[in-house]
């Protein structure tokens, strides 16, 4: 049985089924409240959710049981000198030492948590960092959405921020630099395009099989490191993708040269090419893309599927992908995406769905 | 003490919904309600001691800010902002 984390603009579904068959809803959580993340932790079986109240901003909540009852963390909070507010929460992520948790948000800040996301405090390298005055929000806000630890190693750190680009860090989050080589943000005037930040990436996933290699979604390209975020070369241009604008990637754990992105019509519209819902898929490190969409709504369909959208469980033949819209409808394939049904319809609109 | 009405869900975090409050201005009655419940910490003021924008804050009936006076038989009612379809 699969597990389905799926925060909606109205709380939290746990979805639970076997792929290839339909899911029921088993619990929903925070009813009313816009669920932005809710992931698993694996290593304990806690559950973390970061919501935006409407009304009383964002936390993050825990639990053993999602169905359950929730507690609130604690420490998630901007220092007072700085005269800034928590905006929201995008992300939380597993560390690579017992009880690490990190939670990345707006205004661009990284928290990090030691008890597995009971209590957390700012990452005051990031938070402090010197070029900060200078970064710039996307549409999203100044969003911290991608956090990504290196195997085994909880010195090394990736995560990206729209729309400033990708940092790294080698001394478990101490320092960072920006690593945005290769990338070439279009949406700036040509001039300017070789700054060494400002770039608004979308995706990232990280290569379980090769952990040096990254695939990208960028706001306008797909792109694909094979040195650890170093530099970037774009895997999209040129090829049969229908656009090069989406938000989320994914990648087969037991396949280095694999992803999955979910091309949407460039920035003004951000819907599904021609109305046909289509998730694109490689197999040879994005030389070539096909539309695997066998099952998906073929036309009318003009979905939006958002950033943490996207989530995959297993490998290989049997590997699960999941990914759910605006639209409020989730669709699954057992089969690496040959195959689609829908698991779930008539949900609020999916901001997040990620495998327990 | 200023009498202050509190609604779900704030209610159930501070034990209940109708509370006695010491504090010469709206800011310093909302930081003694975090004091004396601090489950309600973050929940009406953020971490600029500013409260949130989709809070209302009224004393006497009037609409009310920070740092607005509040005297010893005043009634302070926190509120949920109406979303106006926003949600």
């Amino acid at each position: 049985m699969t597990e389905l984390l799926v925060g909606t603009k109205k709380g939290l579904f746990v979805l639970q089924g076997n792929a290839g068959s339909p899911y029921e809803i088993a619990a929903r959580a925070f009813a009313g409240e816009a669920v932005e993340y809710a992931m698993r932790d694996s290593r304990t079986g806690r559950y973390l959710a970061s919501v935006t109240s409407w009304h009383y901003g964002p936390k993050v909540w825990y639990a053993d049981d999602p169905g359950g009852e929730w507690q609130q963390a604690e420490g998630l909070e901007l220092p007072e000198d700085s005269g800034q507010s928590v905006v929201r929460l995008w992300v939380i992520a597993a560390g690579e030492e017992d009880g690490l948790v990190y939670c990345g948000g707006d205004p661009g800040m990284l928290f990090e948590s030691r008890d597995g996301g009971a209590t957390w405090t700012l990452n005051r390298g990031l938070w402090d960092h010197p070029t900060r005055p200078d970064w710039t929000p996307g549409a999203g806000g100044l969003c911290l959405h991608t956090i990504i630890p290196w195997p085994g190693d909880p010195q090394r750190l990736l995560v990206a921020i729209s729309a400033v680009g990708v940092w790294l860090s080698d001394d478990g989050g101490e320092s960072w630099r920006y690593s945005n080589t290769g990338i070439v943000p279009e949406y700036m005037p040509e001039d300017a395009r070789d700054a060494p930040y400002g770039h608004c990436v979308h995706g990232l996933r990280r290569s379980a099989a090769r952990p040096e290699r990254l695939f990208m979604q960028f706001h306008g390209g797909v792109y694909r490191s094979d040195d650890a975020g170093a530099t970037w070369i774009d895997v999209g241009d040129g090829t049969d993708l229908p656009s090069d604008f989406g938000f989320p990637v994914v990648v087969d754990p037991a396949d280095p040269d694999s992803a999955y992105v979910i091309p949407l019509i460039g920035a003004e519209d951000r819907t599904t090419p021609g109305g046909t819902m289509q998730v694109w898929e490689t197999r040879d490190a994005g030389a070539s893309w096909r539309p695997r969409g066998d099952g998906l709504p073929a036309s009318d369909a003009y979905l939006t599927i958002l950033r943490e959208a996207f989530d995959s469980a297993g490998e290989g033949d049997g590997l699960e992908l999941y990914f759910g819209a605006t639209s409020g409808d989730v669709f699954g394939s057992g089969d690496a995406g040959a195959t689609w049904r829908t698991v779930a319809e008539h949900l609020p609109p999916v901001y997040s769905v990620r495998t327990a | 003490m200023a009498h202050v009405r509190l609604r779900a869900p704030l209610k159930e975090l501070a034990g209940g919904s109708d509370l006695e409050v010491d504090g010469g201005t709206v800011l310093q009655v909302l930081e003694a309600l975090e004091r004396a419940h601090p489950a309600m910490s973050g929940w009406v003021l953020d971490e600029q001691r500013r409260i949130r924008v989709h809070v209302n804050v009224y004393v006497n009936g009037q609409p009310a800010e920070e740092g607005d006076g509040v005297g010893p038989a005043d009634r302070v009612h926190v509120l949920p902002s109406i979303t106006g379809g926003e949600r």
